[in-house]
């Protein structure tokens, strides 16, 4: 305990005298002190102004007065005045306190930190980064080698066909027990995606992100990125909603609320519909892809292409002041097993919590449209569109599951990839169409929900023709050029 | 001409009420001061129509003139010699009738072209500043006109938006802390105390940094290599205006 130090801040003498006066004028109940009440007032906070306003009736005015009298006799804004005096009181404690030694030269986190940060260097780590992490962890080792596991060896081979037996001794009418374990069934289909394809590529994504987090690389990201991002209407903190995004663009269209206006709200909203894959789809198209880097390049460059054109274009039509960019630099730090873990957890249990019902009743609807026939109609009506822009009529049906959940409809495009049905120039066009195509139902809802109907619709109404649009045009340049994949 | 300091008084009254208030002053209402008007009547520098009072072309320069000298001659009691609050206009009121015309551009690029008084009132901009004059030696720099490893101490933030010099305060920028700057390419990243940040462009205008070795300055004539291009007439001003106090 300090002996000498005061134990509270000492403003200036017309603060702590107006301070006194608001307090006793200051009838109503608050879940804090009357003084805090006071001295945020002072301070201009308007949440607290409102509340008391509220609160307070025809008292407030005379705490109006009691302000702008303080405030006279100041040159600067009084948050200012206060924050300097205890910025003050902070050093007198510390002067009495902590005495600091010198640093000898800069420690390893530093120099590393500085690194990541510098231009040069720290474009190729970026790179490094997201190759590693996001290329060889969740592409190869979570969508290649723990799905391959899971779904083939676990579900196909041995869950699936026990499933199979079970229904058939249970349920003896086809089209009912279709519902459970048929193509579009409950345990076939929904559950199998859920378990098999989505959880490993997700988890291993939440793990990556989470080390990432940990590490404190984010920042050092933003800070990289910020001046790229300004031309697309946001500065380097929607960093975070656009990696998050790479995850889950559900999510991230709900992180978006952290962001400061709502054009920059707005403007990530769009490109997470659009141009951001989200990692089951990222992971599907990266394990697709990966056997070819040359379609790997092409839908990358396209992907990039989007995001920075539409970007762009937003940023001229959606009206609405820049935001400045300022974060801290935390220290860069070793992350910790047992906190990557305990996050990844807390998000997988998320994520299966929002997902799961919905691979259930995903499962259901398109097991009901297959029985009453009308998916077939819609297929059918696809089937134009998709030939049109070079692809296999079967893919209308992977753009048709790919409106319940994109992963989905990636996973489908997996299957069609494993029977031969589409490899070379119509697979990236697929895999480009299918990333920008229209955001699953749950990231539509959350959009409404975050945006309002207005901006969600209009947003759809531009990514559904967009998408196509774009397949359409790679198609025909890729053609035209005679590319072979 | 040199006008006396009741004169230069009643001009920036009527600059203020012209240019920032946007409501011209009845004759009535300068009755107090009626010998002063009725000479800057007489030298052409007010008209009076519609018994308002306003400055004539010749008498506005001179107006914005004197503001410029006293907001400037604020922000330098401010900034550098740390007077508070409560005594800067009357001080400067007595300080801006020293500054003569040419020194008020040294005081400026000294202060490296400050664009508000402590008051937030906007200085008006000088010859120097249209030129973004940096040939004297100043003393305080924007952080984005800092070169990677220099430090200094934050001598004051100028945010054009009140959310803006909140969140700088909440991050610990404030007057009187060490910065140092640590690059400035893609974003500027500096240091204060023990935390680092990253900003923007804009960001980094609005901190104001006090580079070291003024206050070694006082009263040493030749120890700085770093202030030798100088002129001899500024340095002499430093020491004047350093050892006031």
């Amino acid at each position: 305990m300090l002996k000498d130090a005061p134990k509270q801040i000492v403003y200036g003498a017309a603060i702590e005298s107006a301070i006194d006066s608001i307090q006793k004028l200051l009838a109503g109940n608050y879940a804090v002190s009357k003084k805090a009440i006071a001295i945020l007032l002072l301070q201009g906070d308007t949440e607290i102004a409102d509340k008391v306003k509220a609160r307070e009736g025809d008292h407030f005015e005379r705490i109006t007065e009691i302000i702008s009298q303080a405030q006279s006799g100041y040159g600067q804004e009084l948050s200012y005045v206060m924050a300097m005096s205890r910025q003050q009181h902070a050093r007198d404690i510390l002067a009495k306190t902590v005495v600091s030694q010198p640093k000898i030269g800069k420690g390893f986190a530093e120099r590393l930190s500085r690194i990541t940060m510098h231009p040069v260097t720290g474009i190729p780590i970026l790179i490094a980064v997201l190759y590693v992490g996001l290329y060889w962890f969740v592409g190869v080792f979570g969508a290649g080698t723990l799905v391959g596991l899971l779904e083939e060896n676990l579900f196909q081979d041995w869950l699936n066909p026990l499933l199979l037996d079970a229904f058939e001794w249970l349920i003896p009418v086809d089209w009912l027990r279709n519902l459970f374990v048929g193509e579009f069934g409950i345990f076939t289909m929904g559950l199998t995606y859920a378990f098999a394809i989505i959880l490993p590529i997700v988890g291993t994504f939440f793990i990556v992100f989470s080390i990432i987090e940990d590490s404190g690389y984010l920042p050092r990201l933003a800070m990289l990125l910020d001046r790229i991002f300004k031309k697309i209407g946001l500065s380097g903190r929607a960093v975070i909603p656009m990696v998050l995004g790479l995850g889950c663009d559900t999510m991230a269209t709900i992180v978006t609320r952290t962001q400061e206006t709502k054009r920059e709200r707005i403007i990530t909203t769009l490109l997470l519909a659009l141009a951001i894959p989200c990692s089951a789809q990222l992971g599907v198209i990266l394990g697709i892809l990966s056997t070819n880097g040359m379609a790997l390049l092409i839908w990358i460059i396209t992907m990039l292409f989007v995001l920075l054109l539409i970007g762009y274009l937003a940023s001229k039509v959606i009206p609405g002041k820049k935001t400045n960019f300022y974060m801290e630099i935390p220290p860069l730090r070793l992350p910790r097993l047992s906190n990557v873990l305990a996050k990844t957890y807390a998000r997988l249990q998320w994520y299966l919590k929002e997902v799961v019902p919905f691979f259930v009743l995903a499962s259901f609807v398109l097991w009901l449209g297959d029985l009453t026939g009308v998916f077939d109609y819609v297929i059918k009506g696809l089937e134009p569109i998709v030939r049109g822009i070079g692809l296999p009529n079967e893919t209308s049906e992977v753009f048709l599951i790919g409106f319940f959940r994109r992963d989905f409809g990636a996973a489908g495009l997996y299957t069609m990839v494993e029977d031969g049905l589409i490899a070379g120039v119509p697979l990236v066009v697929a895999a480009v169409t299918l990333t920008l195509f229209v955001p699953c139902i749950a990231q539509f809802l959350v959009m409404i929900k975050e945006r309002g109907k207005k901006v969600a619709l209009a947003i759809t109404a531009f990514v559904f023709p967009f998408a196509f649009f774009v397949g359409f045009l790679l198609n025909t340049i890729l053609n035209a050029l005679g590319i072979k994949l | 001409m040199q006008l006396e300091e009741n004169t230069e008084e009643l001009l920036e009254t009527l600059w203020i009420r012209q240019k920032e208030k946007k409501s011209l002053p009845s004759v009535e209402e300068l009755a107090d001061n009626k010998p002063i008007l009725d000479k800057l009547l007489d030298e052409g520098y007010v008209s009076v129509a519609d018994n308002k009072v306003s400055l004539t072309k010749k008498g506005l320069p001179e107006a914005k003139s004197v503001i410029r000298r006293h907001r400037l001659a604020e922000r330098l009691l401010y900034d550098v010699l740390g007077t508070s609050d409560m005594l800067l206009h009357d001080k400067a009121c007595k300080f801006e009738h020293l500054l003569d015309r040419g020194l008020d551009e040294s005081i400026c690029i000294l202060l490296g072209h400050p664009k508000v008084c402590p008051h937030g009132k906007a200085i008006p901009a000088g010859n120097c500043c249209k030129q973004q004059k940096t040939q004297a030696q100043k003393v305080v720099y924007p952080l984005s006109q800092l070169s990677s490893g220099q430090h200094g101490k934050v001598a004051y933030i100028h945010a054009p938006e009140t959310g803006q010099l909140q969140k700088l305060m909440s991050m610990g920028v404030l007057p009187g802390e060490p910065i140092k700057l640590v690059q400035s390419f893609p974003s500027y990243v500096f240091e204060v105390r023990h935390s680092q940040f990253a900003a923007d462009d804009d960001i980094a205008q609005a901190i104001y940094v006090r580079l070291p070795g003024q206050e070694e300055l006082v009263g040493k004539e030749e120890t700085s290599t770093s202030e030798t291009n100088a002129s001899p007439k500024k340095r002499g001003l430093w020491n004047t205006l350093l050892r006031r106090d």
